[in-house]
């Protein structure tokens, strides 16, 4: 079996033998720095803007509501199924359709929206990035097939970066069979070094920081 | 070297576009880098270099150990681990795989794992269509090309090379505004996305604690890739590995810099196992291709074994000076650049292209760059020692000893060597002070001429050092 004779080529050309306890790997390197939420609300918003994605910052989930509501004015919109959409009252908009289960369904729904809305499980501050773990409430595909991408979130959810994400979820595998981290609205530069945005996934971003 | 690497050399030279193109490019890429690590941008690179080294050098040292964490993990999760010795097996795992599943069309994300095994032609010589998703190399495999760059892989071709290929190709007015392109990209690549079977993916990391692979892009294809299909392979070679999900604070901190100055890519994901429960969406099998393909032979050399640590950010591509004169295709295998000159030499053996590992001026630049601080420039010399010992160069070792011993009968002879150094002097061009390029007819010799036709010579001092010492 090419298993046992690659590990056995393994073992072999590094001297070791099956099952050798391992010496301690060096210790993971996770340095979170101290910054207080205004500013990891400032410098997220200038990460995003920076990349041509927008940000708005509203004080009540009604607030946000209503932005929400201008936003997909004249637009067809679809929502995950995140209970913090429907906190804000976002899931019972005139022209929002949610509450799909069925993979076929939503992959077609969202292949022919212009919007998708979603929240995000965590912000990262210093990178601009939404952290998305797939789930029942949150499917992958509405961030992606849509053109444009509505993102949602309190701002208690606003981490400093990568280093604080890690040592709260040091294994997310246990959580979700997906966790992924957008960072600005999808783009190439593969033609001349050309910058252009929205190839596969959502040319344009919105992240709505609430509070 | 080979007749072929040397034409390939030379028409790179000759063509003023390309020259412009890859100039441009990698020097574009090189700046965007060095913003990103700056001091005042990331002060502690140094320290996430140093940390990456000693994780990398860790894994690589006790891999058949994490080999097996990260195969009970991923199964832990719903998925498949498949050991792949080459690329024979991967495709027979594929196409076993998809004539089980009816499957008939197969999305790609860009993958350099599945370059190394011309994964695309093999699966279309068995009539299975596999689609490139990404932009680059979405055109370079409807231009019948590989990657001209780990990172860029269409860096070489213009936006008119690109309408030309369009056009020809996929029968679509031509049309020259990248803008548009990628649109026409888009449009025929969400069909395939919508009705792929699969989806085959790359891996940037294999993570053994989770069971869980990490892609990183910008476009949004390798999402894509992995979430519409109902099946998701994702091949990998195994030095890929790092121990822990937390170790990613680190990789990735120094991968989208290292690679195109971004502190993080658009995208990344971090996938473990098909999906769960009442989870929407997200693939119902996932399976992880590992490959040798050659790998394990770097192991027993410890200074060699570290040429596995790389992680194909390609920033030692864009400061190499030889890679930006003589660019990504001709390099005789699917890595080029110094990474290339390295890694090619040691999977397909040095007599594959013995000219390789001497087509750098050791300048350094590359093992500076390096995020996982690989010592390149060593490792070229290493390997320059195997070309020389190998028997390729036989006839040449021969000349080249016989050449050495007159020298040292010379040097260990003072009035022998005076009087060579007055003839030399004598005898040689005027040029102004300028470096020669030809040599007087009596130097254009058999072994001479080879040996100079890389090199310029410098003027002869009008007075030897010996002179002047003398006169002191």
């Amino acid at each position: 079996m090419s298993r046992d004779r690659i590990l056995h080529r393994v073992r072999t050309g590094l001297g070791r033998g099956a099952g050798q306890a391992i010496p301690d790997p060096p210790s993971a390197r996770i340095r979170i720095p101290e910054v207080d939420m205004e500013t990891r609300i400032s410098t997220m918003r200038a990460r995003i803007e920076a990349l041509a994605g927008k940000t708005c910052r509203t004080a009540t989930a009604t607030e946000a509501r209503d932005y929400v509501r201008a936003a997909i004015e004249g637009k067809t919109a679809v929502a995950s199924n995140a209970p913090y959409l429907e906190e804000c009252g976002i899931l019972n908009l005139p022209n929002v359709r949610t509450g799909i289960t069925s993979r076929d369904e939503l992959r077609d729904l969202c292949a022919t929206t212009d919007i998708g809305i979603t929240s995000a499980d965590y912000v990262l501050a210093d990178t601009g990035s939404l952290v998305m773990l797939s789930s029942p409430q949150e499917a992958r595909l509405v961030s992606l097939l849509p053109p444009m991408h509505l993102a949602v979130v309190p701002r208690h959810r606003i981490l400093t970066g990568l280093d604080e994400l890690f040592s709260l979820l040091p294994r997310p595998a246990e959580q979700t069979s997906c966790m992924v981290l957008i960072t600005g609205p999808s783009r190439t530069a593969d033609i001349e070094q050309i910058l252009v945005r929205g190839v596969h996934g959502p040319g344009e971003i919105t992240v709505v920081i609430v509070g | 070297m080979s007749a072929e690497f040397d034409q390939k050399i030379h028409s790179t030279l000759e063509d003023a576009n390309l020259q412009l193109a890859i100039y441009t490019a990698t020097g574009r890429l090189k700046e965007k880098r060095i913003e990103t690590v700056a001091p005042g941008v990331l002060p502690d690179y140094q320290e996430l270099r140093t940390q990456a080294n000693a994780v990398k050098k860790h894994t690589i040292e006790n891999l058949d150990h994490y080999l097996e964490e990260f195969q009970r993990n991923v199964e832990a999760h719903g998925g498949k681990v498949i050991f792949c010795e080459d690329a024979t097996e991967v495709t027979d795992f594929v196409l076993s795989l998809a004539r089980e599943r009816a499957a008939h069309l197969i999305v790609k994300s860009k993958s350099m794992t599945t370059e190394e095994v011309d994964l695309n032609e093999r699966l279309e010589h068995h009539h299975l269509e596999s689609v490139e998703s990404d932009l680059g190399e979405y055109i370079l495999q409807l231009a019948h090309e590989r990657p001209y760059h780990i990172v860029a892989p269409a860096l070489h071709k213009t936006r008119y090379d690109v309408a030309k290929i369009f056009t020809e190709r996929l029968h679509v007015p031509n049309e020259t505004v990248p803008e548009k392109q990628t649109a026409i990209a888009r449009s025929v690549m969400r069909e395939k996305f919508l009705a792929a079977d699969i989806g085959i993916s790359g891996a940037n990391f294999l993570v053994a604690d989770s069971g869980a692979i990490v892609l990183v892009e910008n476009e949004g294809n390798a999402r894509l890739t992995t979430s519409a299909p109902k099946i998701h392979i994702a091949v990998a070679g195994i030095e890929k590995m790092i121990p822990r999900a937390q170790d990613l604070a680190t990789f990735l901190k120094l991968l989208g810099r290292s690679a195109t100055g971004q502190p993080l890519t658009v995208y990344t994901s971090f996938l473990s196992g098909p999906r769960r429960g009442e989870e929407i969406d997200g693939p119902d099998e996932f399976y992880v291709v590992l490959l040798d393909n050659g790998r394990t032979r770097l192991l027993p050399d410890r200074d060699k074994r570290q040429s596995l640590y790389c992680i194909r950010c390609g920033a030692c591509l864009n400061t190499c000076p030889v890679y930006r004169k003589i660019g990504g295709h001709s390099f005789p295998w699917v890595y080029s650049g110094p990474i290339g000159a390295i890694l090619t030499p040691q999977f397909m053996g040095v007599n594959h292209e013995p000219g390789l590992p001497f087509a750098s001026s050791l300048c350094g630049a590359c093992y500076e760059v390096c995020p996982v601080k690989i010592d390149i420039p060593k490792i070229l010399l290493e390997l320059r020692s195997d070309v020389a010992k190998s028997n390729v160069r036989e006839g040449r070792k021969r000349m080249e000893r016989l050449t050495f011993r007159v020298f040292a009968w010379a040097a260990s002879h003072p009035r022998i060597y005076t009087m060579a150094a007055r003839m030399a002097s004598a005898f040689s061009p005027s040029s102004n002070g300028r470096w020669i390029r030809k040599v007087p007819f009596f130097m254009n010799v058999a072994p001479l001429r080879a040996w100079l036709s890389e090199r310029d010579l410098p003027p002869a001092p009008p007075k030897s050092f010996r002179q002047l010492w003398r006169r002191r």
